[in-house]
This record gives structure tokens, sequence and C-alpha cells, in this order.
């Protein structure tokens, strides 16, 4: 337990370091810049509209569609993670069962590929 | 063993406050993200349990991709989010009530934890010694044997969310015209150019 | 070093696995549409499935594949109404679709795949076991519900089966988690051992299995958990509402009995109120809130919460005459809402749909034999002798009076009387009242034949009611054998 832990020291002090480098950032140009805000500071500039509409637009659905095929396969590659560090223990078993699974989600894919939704325009 | 505590207090202060942001941010757009937040500081709690791959698990599925489907539904809906609160106020009392009754069971549990010696006999698949295997052997090990039923029957769930998600969103779109690179290469002289002989002046 | 387990018990679930993967793949090679020939071998898939799942009954109590599948008569009991309710279910949808020209061939796919959910909910000897195939099977559906996509009212349905489907798998995972924390285990066997003879119970296990029956509440939409069922009856496309109808409820109602009579077994005294509770307000609600329906959807949804209702005073009752109740009850109730959405599905006008009950007046002089079998199956709903409807409530009324469970027994009776009012008043329109527009003609040779065959059932089973009533015994004596 100690040992594993130890191996996330470094991400841990990276983390230190991330946070403190963005914050800081953030805090010194808080202190050290001049700030003295203005409403014209925040109007459309010069030849600038008002906006017209949100800056957000809609999302076509088939982007829904790609990410979730795409969680579907990664955590198909997330069960193969585990499979892979112990296939010499588990045997032709364990290989088979992992077959069988990957079989399933082959079929989803050519199924997803016949259908065309792999397919932009 | 110090630090380890204070690094877990820090963690779980965070995730509770990323949770509460997650529900009361205005954006939901910066609910998502807070979301996101969540799901990293909870990965920082699983390896100090040493639940490696169930961190890696959050990090990779839940942030890589859970959440940016998230952020693609917030992106898609066209949602009014001033009217989505106007009932706020009204269903508040309802809901801090239901809150409550499960914060109560939640504390009458917690004061009350008796694990039965037979419980502990029982179990089908204790935890190693982090020693002796890493989490994500231990894990590989029963896994794909022993749950083997659990395996192939989480397969057939992910196989019918996909043929789901195809049958109610995909439409095919007619009359798109799309590059066919074998035909590209498959033109010759033959089939796309044609020389005619054109006498002189008698055009084309 | 590991032995490939004994998988003849689950042979059937692996065969329809099977069959599904083999359909789609079909379905998705076959140039022109596809959806009357994967639906033609779906059909007979799960024939195949049910002969084979009928022949396994000989098999005595027998646990596999890590101990979390098991196989006994009840089991076998279950799946075969689960199978039966999937093929006819599965022939009518497929005359709808091609009516309605919504062919595809995914939709018997999915079919399967919930079949297969069910099947695996009912062998779930283990809380994932059982969370896996509740998922599996409610997936499916919340995808059959949103099937007519185009149409605002079945998405809506999908959607809103969805989300609190979605809510009630979060109870019940909920539970579930309390449970292994608790006792240590999943599994069913164990957590049985665990809990030992139940003398001191830890209050987690207690605040667990009431999570745990509030989400399979949901499943079969018990008040108050039923608030989905009339807008998703309504909304889903009507094959989807008669699956909806039976299969899950006859699935999810199974497990529930295996969960409380197995490992919970001798906790009876913390579960058993609640679903006194559960009973007592289905019965309530089902019979007083479908007196003002005008749509004969609406109205199944809310006949629906009353019949399981009754159904679980069985499960209140929590002995062996109670389960037999139970399951004799649910094997009647399949015939009779098959029956009567049959006679739904072919209220058609003009090549449409119509599902107003007033739709039906004067059915009788238009269309005098399907008048008939809707007013058979509309008393035997009622409970009126010596159609079997009244069978069904009379071995659970027997089971909670000889349990000493007066309350449930007369309230039954009484809100049975209630209920009669709105079965009575179709019957009553049909046969009564000024003729509307008839309905097309004819509805096909598929659906003649289930509505024959329903109404047979239902009108002769006093003749020979012992086949399904020593099968149901059997069943329910296999659950209490330890």
């Amino acid at each position: 337990m100690k040992d594993l832990l130890r191996e996330y020291l470094p991400i841990l002090i990276f983390l230190g370091i991330a946070i403190g480098v963005a914050g800081g950032a953030v805090i010194a140009s808080y202190i050290i810049a001049p700030q003295r805000p203005d409403p014209e500071k925040d109007s459309a500039y010069e030849c600038g509209f008002e906006a017209f509409e949100d800056a957000r637009v809609r999302f076509d659905v088939r982007y829904y569609l790609v990410a979730i095929l795409f969680i579907i396969f990664d955590l198909e590659v997330a069960f193969l993670f585990p499979w892979a560090i112990t296939l010499g223990k588990i045997g032709m078993f364990g290989f088979w069962s992992m077959m069988v699974f990957l079989i399933i989600l082959t079929i989803g894919f050519i199924y997803e590929w016949k259908k065309g939704a792999l397919e932009w325009e | 063993m110090i630090i380890q505590t204070l690094i877990f207090y820090v963690f779980a202060a965070i995730t509770v406050a990323g949770g509460v942001m997650v529900v009361t941010a205005r954006n939901p757009v910066h609910s998502v993200l807070f979301l996101i937040l969540t799901f990293f500081t909870a990965a920082g709690l699983f390896i100090l349990m040493g639940a490696e791959f169930l961190a890696m698990v959050l990090v990779v599925v839940y942030v890589g991709a859970v959440a940016v489907l998230f952020l693609f539904v917030v992106m898609m809906l066209d949602i009014n989010y001033l009217k989505l609160r106007e009932g706020f106020l009204q269903y508040l009392p309802t809901g801090v009530v239901i809150g409550l009754i499960l914060l109560v069971e939640l504390v009458m549990i917690a004061g009350k934890w008796v694990l039965s010696p037979a419980s502990l006999e029982s179990r089908a698949a204790p935890t190693p010694m982090l020693v002796k295997l890493t989490n994500t052997e231990a894990l590989g090990q029963v896994l794909y044997t022993n749950y083997l039923y659990l395996f192939e029957a989480a397969g057939l769930v992910l196989l019918v969310a996909m043929i789901g998600a195809i049958l109610l969103t995909h439409r095919v779109r007619p009359g798109v015209r799309r590059q066919k690179i074998v035909d590209q290469l498959a033109r010759t002289k033959g089939n796309s150019l044609e020389i005619k002989k054109v006498p002189i002046g008698g055009g084309v | 070093m590991y032995e490939l387990p004994n998988l003849v018990p689950a042979l059937p679930e692996i065969l329809l696995a099977v069959a599904a993967l083999g359909l789609l793949m079909v379905g998705v090679f076959r140039k022109k549409d596809a959806t009357g020939f994967v639906g033609g071998l779906a059909v007979a898939a799960l024939v195949v499935a049910g002969i084979v799942e009928v022949n396994l009954a000989r098999v005595p109590v027998v646990t596999t594949l890590g101990g979390m599948f098991v196989l006994d008569g009840f089991a076998v009991f279950v799946k075969a109404l689960v199978l039966l309710a999937a093929v006819l279910t599965a022939i009518m949808s497929l005359s709808w679709l091609r009516q309605e020209k919504l062919g595809q061939f995914e939709f018997p796919v999915l079919l399967i795949f919930a079949t297969l959910g069910m099947m695996m909910m009912v062998s779930a000897n283990d809380l994932m076991a059982l969370y896996l195939g509740l998922e599996l099977q409610s997936l499916s559906l919340y995808v059959l519900a949103a099937y007519h996509r185009d149409n605002l009212r079945s998405t809506e349905a999908g959607l809103k089966y969805f989300m609190l489907g979605a809510l009630a798998s979060g109870l019940l995972l909920f539970g579930a988690s309390f449970i292994y924390g608790f006792t240590g285990a999943t599994g069913f066997d164990a957590i049985a051992k665990a809990l030992g003879d139940g003398a001191s119970v830890p209050v987690g296990v207690t605040v667990g299995i009431v999570f745990l029956l509030a989400g399979l509440a949901f499943k079969i939409s018990a008040v108050p958990f039923h608030m989905w069922t009339p807008d998703v009856y309504e909304g889903a496309p009507t094959p989807v509402t008669a699956l909806f109808a039976v299969g899950p409820k006859i699935a999810a109602l199974a497990l529930l009995i295996r969960v409380m009579v197995g490992p919970f077994g001798h906790l009876v005294e913390q579960w058993h109120q609640v679903v006194v509770a559960l009973s007592l307000a289905s019965m309530v609600l089902g019979a007083f809130a479908a007196i003002h329906q005008t749509n004969i959807k609406r109205l199944m949804a809310y006949s629906s919460i009353g019949h399981v209702g009754y159904a679980l005073i069985g499960v209140a009752v929590g002995n062996a005459a109670g389960v037999r109740g139970v399951l004799v009850y649910l094997a009647i109730y399949l015939f009779m809402n098959i029956g009567t959405f049959t006679v739904i599905l072919s209220m058609r006008q003009r090549g449409r749909m119509v599902e107003q009950i007033e739709d039906l007046a004067g059915l009788s002089k238009s269309n005098p034999l399907m008048a008939l079998a809707l007013a058979i199956f509309m008393f035997s709903m009622a409970g009126i002798p010596p159609l079997a409807g009244f069978f069904g409530k009379l071995y659970v009324f027997i089971a909670a009076i000889q349990a000493h469970m007066y309350t449930l027994a007369v309230l039954g009776v009484l809100t049975s009387v209630v209920g009669a009012y709105y079965y009575l008043r179709i019957v009553k329109v049909m046969y009564f009242d000024e003729p509307a527009d008839s309905f097309d003609r004819p509805i096909g040779r598929s659906m003649t034949f289930i509505l024959t065959g329903t109404s047979l059932v239902i009108l002769l089973f006093f003749l020979f009611p012992e086949m399904l009533l020593t099968g149901a015994e059997t069943a329910a004596a296999s659950l209490f054998h330890g």
C-alpha cells in the first residue's frame, strides 16, 4: 500500500505545482495589474455589433451518436487491460471468455458499419 | 500516514464541493465541468484505497467519454435555463425533506455499522494484499473466470445500447454524394474520355 | 485450470443470445427490407427456446455460472410464461409493423434481447446478475417504447420510461450496495447464510431491502411508483404496450418473489408491511383511477396497476400457497392481456389506429365475434365466474385468508367490485351504444388466431384447471425446498 502510494507521489507533486502555477497567475494578475473597471471596457468595440444571438449553437444529433459509440468501445478497451496482464494466469478459459465478449461487440461494430452510422455525408 | 489522511480529506472535500456545484451552478456547461472535477477527485480517492484500475477507468471512461457526451447533450438541447429554474423554489421543500430523510438513514446506518463474522467469511473474492498482486491483476483474475456470466451479460448490454443509439438517432440522408475512392481509381481513359474527329469548319 | 461451467441450465438463454446476434447480422446484410424475414426467424427462435426451457423442467434445482444463475421449477414456469408472452407479442408486432409500414429488422432483435433480459432476471441468484438482467431488459424496452421515433407521444413515452427506469435502477443499486455492505456478499445463498435465522438484522440490511423493493416496485408499476405507467402505455406503440403489460411485469414480480423468499426469507417482518402497503395502494388506485379514462390504452395501464396489486397479495402471504396463487394469477393475466391488446391492435378505422373507448360503440353489430372475445376478456378481468380471471383472484384470496390476512382479502374483493364497473362499461359500450364507424376488416390471420386462442383459454379454463394448478404448485414448491 505504501509503495503504491509512493509511486503516485510525483503525480501529486505535479498536481500541486499545476494548481500553484495556475492559481498563482490569477492571483498575481489580480494583485499586480492596475484595475480600473469601466462599463465602456465591456461594451462592443468600434465596428463590433451587439451579439445577435447566443454564442452557443445547437449541435447536430449526429455528434451524439458518434460520442455514444465512442463510449461503448472505450468501455470495451477498459475491459482489455486487466485481461491483458492476467492472461498468463487465467489460461485458455480467460482467453475465450474475452473472445466471446469481443465477438459480441464486433457484431455490433459490423452492424453500425453496414448501417452507415460511421459515415458523415 | 498523516499525509495520506490529509490528502484524503482534501480530495473528499473537493469531491463534495464539486458535487454541490454540479447541482447549483447556473450554467449547465459549468455543471459538467464541475462534474469532471468531481470525477477526478473521486479517482484520487480510489487511488488512496489502492483501487488503481477503478481510478483509471473513472478518468478514461467518465472524464474522457461520459463527460464529453454530457457536454454534447447540453449543447444539443435548446433549453431556456431560466424557465427550467422557475419551479425550483416550489419543489425545494419536497426535495429538502427527501434529502433529510436519506441523510438521517445514512447517519443511523453509519452509527450502527456491525459486520457479522459470517459475512466476512462469505466474501466471494476478497481483495488480495497489494504486495502480492496489483489491483488490476486481482480484478482480471476473477472478472473473466468467476464472473464470466456478468462479463458476457455486460457485453450484451453494451450491444443493445449500440443498437438503440443507432436505431433512434441515425437517419439515412437520401441524395448525399460521397467520394468513392475506388470508383475514382477505377476510372480509365477508356470509360471517361471520348475522342471525336471534328471535321474542319463543321463544329462539334 | 478453470473448468467450463455447466451451461445446460442456461441453454435457452444462450440460444436466444446467439439467435439475436445472428439475426442482427442477417438483417444488416440483407439487401431488401428484412423485417418480415428476421421477425419470422425471431419467432422461431423464441419458440425453440421455449421448447428447450420446458424440457429443462425435469432438471432438479441447480445453480451454475459461478452460482449466479439458478434453474428450478419456479424459474422454468415463469420463463415459459415470459417466452409465451414474447412469442405472442412478436407475432402481433409483425402484423402491426407491416400495417404501419414501420418495419425495421431491429425490432424483433430488440424483442429477443428484452426477453433474454427477463429470463436472466428470473434466474438471477446474485444481486449483480439481477441488475444486469434488469438493465438488459429495460434498455431494450426503452428503445422499443420510443421505436416510433417520428411520433411525439412515442418519443415522450420512451423518454419518460427511461428517466424513471433509470431512477428505479438507481434506487435498486443503492439498496443492493447496502445489502452488500452489511452482509459482505452479493450471492443470494451467501446473503441468506450471512443473515442467519434473522434474529439480529442490521439496520442497513433493512434499509437495503426497502430500496430494493422500491426499485422493483417501479418495474412492476406498483403504487406509489406507478406514475410513468399511463403515459408510457398510451404513448408506446400498441404491440410494445402489450409486451410491457405482461413480460416485464411477470419477470419483475418473479424476481421480487425470488429475492424476498430467498435471501430474505427469514426477514418476513422487515419486508412484509412494505409489500402489503404496495398491494393495498395498487388495488385501490387501479380500481378508482381507471373509472374516468377514455383512452383504452390508459385504461389498460390502470387495470394493470390493479392486477399487480392483486398479485402482490400472494407475495405478501409469503408461503408456497401464496406464490402458487401469484403464478396462477400471472398465467391467466397473460392470456387476458394479450387477448385484449389483440383487440386494441385491431381497432383500425380506414387504415388508422383508434384507441378511444367510444370507438368501440356498436362493435357487437359490426363485428360480433370480436365483441364477444373482448366481452369475455372484460368479464374475466372483472373476475366473474366461471371465467379464468375469477380463478386467478380466487387462489390469491384463499392464500390470504389461510394466512389470516383478512384486510387484504376483503379490500381485494371490494376493489374488484369497483373495477368491475369500468370493465363492464366497455361491454356496455360495445353492446348497447349507437354504432360508430366499423373497424377495418379482415384483421389478419395471425391476429384472429391469437384472439381465438386466448379467448378459448379464458373461457374454458374451468374445465381443465389441473394442468396450470399442478404446474404452479410444483413451481412454488421448488422455491421453498430448503
